[in-house]
């Protein structure tokens, strides 16, 4: 029994590294293409920020479908709960991501229709954020669970104070995760902008998460008591305290990483608060589900161990690798 | 309408509508390897503009794919909730794999190819291409596996509390259908990317556009066009035989065969009235038996040897079957056609084969649409053969009226991706591959 815990901890640990990679990743895209019209004040402004998210984005959502593939492998009891139980949020995700996905290739190759394209790309990033965090919310907030570990609330449910925070929190997290990249690839006006963006952001993100720390503190009594509370609460407040200072000295490199930093900060708070469980029972504790009983067995675990501590090393040198290439400003070149 | 029948709907359409872009994507990265092949041995311009030209294309083709394919992996979830609790031991690692070994490799290399050409070397652009090429065939093993594992099953054991445990990742990887189904299917996917290919070139040559670029490229697309259906042929055959061994009522149905009989008929074309247990049509006496094992008198089961309740929707699978083979057939004879004009330097003047080239884009996709269908529908009703059924499987707190709106955005959403994409494609051929 010792040894599946173990297996089911790390299992934990390494969704949580595929989702937080996801955020940070996909984050700047989705942040990107959010904010679109706020930056990109006229076509070549805007074909710049989208040919900086170009190369790349692909193998972002990539974080994500791993993530959601890993979930079903460790924890399909927990996949299977939310998915179905979520139906219509999770329907309303996977159209913001299709338009999102397809309105990037779509308006390079259609330019007469541009800016129906780009409203699909800011409607779809937009809208896909905030409802990733709603449901993420959601599931650590607690949702109603029967004995059968399937969900019995409905589609207002979901849509409750708390998981909405996460939401806000998350949308915030992930404007500045696309301001700060934007900061780093352009330059001139656009980048002025961007900066602008930053800083307002920078605020924004203060006290969304100054709320969301007492949120979380209020709603899980066993919180304060945590080291990864304190850890977290530390690393936002340090990345947003260093993209302040950053901002104000116009350095173009460090905002992305201290806006990762306060991002993270944010996860693990989330992360301190939910473990060991998977998804909450509001109604019942004793219904929730854990990392203990929703996983599948150790065999597949070990198995799926191997494949991901071998494979994802290899995954990040190469990822590395490509960033690599297009290193630097984005340019007019780098166009589809 | 139940939500079961709701949801087994949009399975349908959203998967034959994903699997129209993989299929894609696979030929036309095989395409684009040659060319780039092509261009880092010989330096010469064509091939340079042949894959730029086709990489263009894949962009569109892939984001469609990649979009439509993210549909996939939420409806085990959304709609599939049963099947999800039951087989995570199994098909998640299956999907997980997916991501970490496969999808990750193409994803990102497919951002160098698309918009890194001025950046890198010609030597990393084409290792760029490699990996491109490698991460979706790997793509396809995984998914195939997947899929195999819920025809043939193996590599399992389930438990007292009826629980599917994973007893050997390498068996239920490797189960008895893996192998011969990722042949046919890399072999009908590199045919859709040859026959959309020649479909492009020989419109450009019959019209006199783009010179040699288009002729070489037609050249390519002819060599693969003439070699696939061929070599599919012997995938195909071992894939009948495989089904034939494991999944013997699914085989029944493929020939409207009722009763167990040895000297068993092949059908060309026909109908099965499944309540009257008869086929009627045109065939060749004793070739089923033949192609089976090489043995005019081998014996073929029946469906009369498995409960009524067992049996997929015979006539269906019957014609769905037909149509595959019948598409096949014609391919071969239109492929070798191209590679008999090719080799007697007449290709590029044949002005009527090359009018008919683009009119076979479409042919390779009803090709592997009904070869689905005949695999998907002819293991009805199981959703896991002999171990789960399909009725079982579905989420229980999805209403139907929460299927019925997703069925009907789906149905508006891709339509819309469906008009785009061939409009933009449409597009980006009369553009062509100028400079």
């Amino acid at each position: 029994m010792e040894t599946i815990q173990n297996f089911q901890i790390l299992w934990y640990v390494l969704i949580f590294v595929l989702l937080l990679g996801y955020s940070l990743l996909d984050g700047f895209d989705l942040g990107i293409g959010s904010l679109l019209p706020f930056l990109g004040r006229d076509k070549e402004e805007r074909d710049t920020l989208i040919h900086s998210i170009g190369p790349v984005w692909d193998g972002n959502e990539v974080w994500l479908i791993t993530g959601g593939g890993a979930l079903f492998a460790a924890f399909p009891q927990a996949y299977a709960t939310a998915f179905s139980g979520f139906y219509l949020a999770m329907m309303l995700v996977l159209f913001a991501l299709i338009f999102r996905a397809v309105s990037m290739e779509f308006r390079a190759h259609d330019p007469a229709r541009a800016g129906l394209w780009e409203t699909a790309l800011v409607v779809g990033s937009g809208a896909a954020t905030l409802l990733f965090g709603v449901a993420l919310g959601n599931v650590i907030y607690g949702v109603p669970l029967d004995s059968r570990m399937e969900y019995t609330g409905d589609f207002l449910t979901l849509l409750r104070p708390v998981p909405l925070l996460f939401g806000l929190t998350g949308l915030a997290a992930v404007l500045l995760q696309g301001a700060a990249w934007a900061v780093m690839k352009t330059d001139g006006a656009l980048q002025q902008r961007a900066f602008k963006a930053v800083r307002v952001l920078l605020w924004v993100n203060g006290a969304v998460a100054i709320l969301y720390f007492i949120v979380m503190a209020a709603a899980f009594p066993g919180l304060p008591g945590r080291p990864l509370f304190y850890a977290g609460v530390l690393l936002t407040l340090l990345g947003l305290v260093g993209l302040f200072f950053s901002a104000r000295k116009r350095n173009d490199g460090a905002p992305f990483w201290e806006s990762s930093c306060s991002f993270i900060g944010l996860w693990l708070v989330a992360g301190a608060a939910q473990f060991p469980n998977l998804i909450k029972a509001s109604n019942d504790p004793r219904l929730s589900l854990t990392i203990f009983n929703s996983s599948t067995g150790l065999h597949t675990l070990k198995v799926m161990s191997v494949i991901a501590l071998i494979g994802m090393p290899i995954v990040i040198g190469y990822t590395v690798f490509v960033y690599r290439i297009f290193k630097g400003k984005t340019r007019p070149s780098d166009s589809y | 309408m139940s939500a079961l029948l709701l949801a087994r709907i949009q399975f349908a359409f959203t998967i034959g509508f994903h699997f129209l872009f993989p299929a894609m994507t696979l030929g036309v990265t095989l395409v684009i390897l040659i060319s780039e092949t092509g261009y880092l041995i010989k330096k010469e311009e064509r091939y340079r503009r042949i894959t730029d030209f086709l990489v263009r294309l894949l962009g569109l083709i892939f984001v469609t794919g990649a979009a439509t394919g993210l549909t996939m992996e939420f409806s085990f979830g959304t709609n599939w909730s049963n099947y999800s609790r039951a087989v995570g031991d199994i098909f998640g690692p299956l999907l997980a794999a997916e991501g970490v070994i496969a999808f990750f490799l193409e994803s990102v290399f497919l951002g160098v190819l698309i918009f890194a050409r001025n950046r890198v070397s010609p030597r990393v652009y084409w290792l760029s291409a490699l990996l491109v090429f490698i991460g979706g065939h790997l793509s396809a093993f995984w998914i195939l596996a997947a899929n195999s594992w819920m025809q043939t099953p193996a590599g399992y054991a389930v438990d007292t509390a009826g629980k599917i445990a994973l007893t050997s990742f390498a068996d239920a990887v490797f189960n008895p259908s893996t192998h011969v189904r990722l042949i046919h299917t890399v072999l009908a996917a590199w045919m859709t990317g040859a026959v959309m290919v020649a479909g492009i070139a020989g419109y450009y040559v019959r019209k006199g556009l783009h010179g040699q670029t288009a002729r070489t490229m037609l050249k390519i697309a002819i060599i693969l066009f003439a070699l696939t259906p061929v070599l599919q042929l012997g995938a195909g055959h071992m894939h009948a035989v495989e089904v034939i061994n494991m999944q013997p009522e699914k085989a029944a149905a493929l020939e409207g065969h009722f009763v167990t009989s040895r000297g068993v008929p092949l059908y060309a074309v026909g109908w099965v009235d499944t309540a009257g247990e008869t086929t009627y049509g045109i065939y060749v006496p004793k070739l089923l038996s033949f192609l089976y094992n090489f043995d005019f008198d081998s014996e073929i089961k029946g469906l009369r040897d498995f409960p009524k309740a067992h049996w997929p929707p015979v006539n269906l699978v019957f014609q769905a079957y037909h149509v595959m083979v019948g598409i096949g057939m014609l391919a071969i004879a239109l492929g070798l056609l191209g590679a008999f004009l090719l080799v007697t330097g007449r290709l590029y003047r044949t002005r009527w084969y090359l009018f008919v080239l683009p009119f076979l884009i479409p042919l390779p996709h009803l090709a592997h649409e009904t070869g689905w269908m005949t695999a998907e529908i002819g293991r009805q009703p199981w959703i896991i053969y002999g171990l789960m059924k399909t009725a079982d499987a579905a989420s229980v707190v999805v209403s139907a009226g929460n299927v019925l709106f997703s069925l009907v955005m789906f149905s508006l959403i891709y339509l819309l991706l469906f008009v785009m994409f061939v409009m933009l494609c449409v597009k980006l051929v009369k553009q062509g591959p100028a400079s």
